[in-house]
């Protein structure tokens, strides 16, 4: 009982440790961009005379309601594309069990691990040659492509646990494929569509390397990849980087606290199936 | 009967139709592109002119110039602390924290320990060549416990760039590993650990015996993830060295970056990029084989 109760209270200690390593770097960075913009504070010190306008510079310099919507529009892009067509497939190789099978799932599974540097060069030349270089569809349709191993391997564990019965009777009641598939059990996958969902939004919203590469302007950018403009643009004011590298955060943030209950639980099991 | 058969049989092969969209976005954009990586991997280019056939020539440049393969280690050096950090405390604060987990405290922390997790990883980036540049949260707290002789610019020292790197990434995968850890012990029959109790077992005999090997699969999870994460890094050291000073932090991703798009070496480029896959792809593999293996 003793060691129990001693147990309990180093692992609290230590929670409260381990939550303070996460949160400490997020501290200094609101704290320094209190600071006048330009000068040099030290790592974690309160401003005599917080500037909370540099948040407001910050958020014109940054451009962000560009940029939110420049992200918005590349995310309406993946997500919705890559759920349905993604589905389609985890329902054709988990459930209607099509000849094959084995085959194209292993193949789908090879890139599952695939890093992305691994093919970005040929796809600068393929996105230049389909002539969208330096439009969103440039990030958008290689990302589909990249998430689409994880995105059927997702699908497939769902369809795959999925009874035979169920289709069965509702192909007695004389539904074709495509009506079973819309009617039956797209509505039965929305727990799994729908964590999928958060996961694609958030690597959309993070990817960086197909921002830099693949699209010049950064307005027309992921927010990671204007992130990372804003920064060769502003790195030495420190103040306004910090502000900036504080906005660009927010909406993921918000997004995150709002669902984090899914969110966790999505990322977690999207790890584990990974 | 036959008819039905005939009916089912047919109606499997048009299944091959709801792949298809899947398929092809697939093929388009993951292997196609990674056959052209092969080609261009043989060739001498430039990426406007004429390419010329190059052989093997630009695979050995990978495996002989200095600067190349001292990316290729660094990014084995990475793994340190991508991986073993993190596995290595992440077991340590899941097994204290195991009693506690579904308390209050433990559901905030949940939360808490994830955001690194959830944020661009470029905004680690930033936040933390902040915190490790010279005048940065770091050093201030080392000069506060009175080790200010040690401090210095972390990313922009020749010896301490990479395991400044490290240490970001550490960051940001070890609230990922503790959670999954957590969630894997979870799973395990309490009546294991009151049987060794009685026997008269401590904590760490416990973590032992019984933690370590119900977490198989789990800790297979972690490995493949952070070893992923730490060969194919790019985010990071972009934002926050550049692969500097000098040559100190390249890792193969940045490499392949600056080869292909600033120095225009797109044959070499694509070498380095076929071997950073077959990198990755060799040490997943195995990772996942062994732990899973059992199991099934």
């Amino acid at each position: 009982m003793k060691t129990a109760r001693r147990e309990a209270w180093t692992g609290r200690v230590l929670l409260i440790v381990l939550m303070a390593a996460t949160l400490m770097p997020f501290l200094s960075l609101f704290v320094t961009a209190l600071h006048p913009s330009g000068s040099y504070p030290l790592g974690l010190e309160w401003p005599d005379d917080p500037q909370w306008g540099n948040f407001a510079t910050a958020f014109t310099a940054a451009r962000m309601t560009e940029l939110l919507k420049s992200s918005v529009l590349i995310v309406l892009g993946v997500v919705p594309i890559s759920l349905v067509v993604a589905t389609m497939a985890g329902f054709a190789i988990g459930h209607l069990r099509i000849p094959g099978r084995r085959i194209v799932f292993v193949a789908f599974l090879l890139g599952l691990t695939l890093p992305f540097e691994g093919i970005i060069t040929p796809l600068y030349y393929l996105v230049r040659d389909m002539g969208v270089l330096n439009t969103r569809w440039a990030i958008i349709l290689p990302l589909i492509g990249l998430f689409m191993p994880f995105s059927v391997f997702w699908m497939r564990a769902h369809f795959v646990n999925m009874p035979e019965e169920l289709s069965e009777s509702a192909r007695i009641d004389g539904a074709s494929t495509w009506q079973l598939f819309w009617k039956v059990h797209v509505p039965l996958a929305a727990p799994a569509t729908s964590s999928l969902a958060i996961l694609l939004f958030l690597w959309t919203w993070n990817q960086f390397l197909l921002a830099i590469v693949l699209v010049d302007d950064p307005l027309q950018r992921t927010m990671s990849g204007a992130l990372g403009a804003f920064q060769g643009q502003w790195g030495t004011d420190i103040p306004l980087l910090c502000a900036g590298s504080l906005l660009i955060l927010t909406p993921t943030l918000l997004v995150f606290l709002i669902f984090q209950r899914r969110f966790v639980t999505a990322l977690l099991q999207g790890s584990l199936k990974g | 009967m036959k008819a039905a058969v005939k009916r089912r049989s047919g109606s499997r092969w048009a299944g091959w139709l709801f792949v298809l969209p899947a398929a092809a976005f697939y093929v388009v954009f993951v292997i196609q592109p990674l056959a052209m990586t092969v080609q261009y991997s043989l060739y001498s280019w430039d990426g406007i002119g004429v390419a010329t056939w190059n052989g093997v020539q630009n695979y050995l440049r990978v495996f002989t110039d200095p600067d190349l393969f001292a990316a290729i280690l660094n990014a084995i050096k990475l793994i340190a602390f991508f991986s073993a950090v993190p596995v290595v405390l992440g077991l340590a604060i899941a097994a204290t924290i195991r009693r506690i987990a579904a308390s209050r405290l433990a559901l905030v922390a949940r939360t808490v320990i994830f955001l690194p997790q959830v944020i661009p990883l470029v905004a680690a980036g930033i936040t933390w060549s902040w915190l490790l540049s010279s005048t940065g949260l770091v050093n201030q707290l080392l000069s506060y416990i009175g080790l200010e002789g040690i401090t210095r610019a972390w990313l922009g020292d020749f010896s301490t760039a990479l395991p400044a790197v490290g240490v970001i990434g550490a960051w940001v995968l070890l609230g990922l590993c503790t959670l999954l850890l957590l969630a894997g012990m979870s799973k395990i029959d309490p009546a294991l650990y009151e049987a060794a109790r009685l026997d008269g077992a401590g904590p760490l005999r416990e973590f032992v015996s019984i933690t370590l090997p119900s977490l198989r699969q789990e800790i297979g999870v972690c490995v493949t993830v952070t070893v992923v994460a730490a060969l194919a890094s790019f985010d990071i050291v972009y934002i926050s060295t550049q692969g500097g000073p000098g040559n100190a932090s390249m890792v193969p991703g940045l490499e392949i970056y600056y080869l292909a798009f600033s120095e225009r070496e797109v044959g070499l480029a694509s070498a380095l990029a076929v071997v950073l896959t077959v990198l990755v792809i060799a040490c997943a593999l195995p990772i996942q084989w062994l732990t899973r293996d059992r199991s099934s």
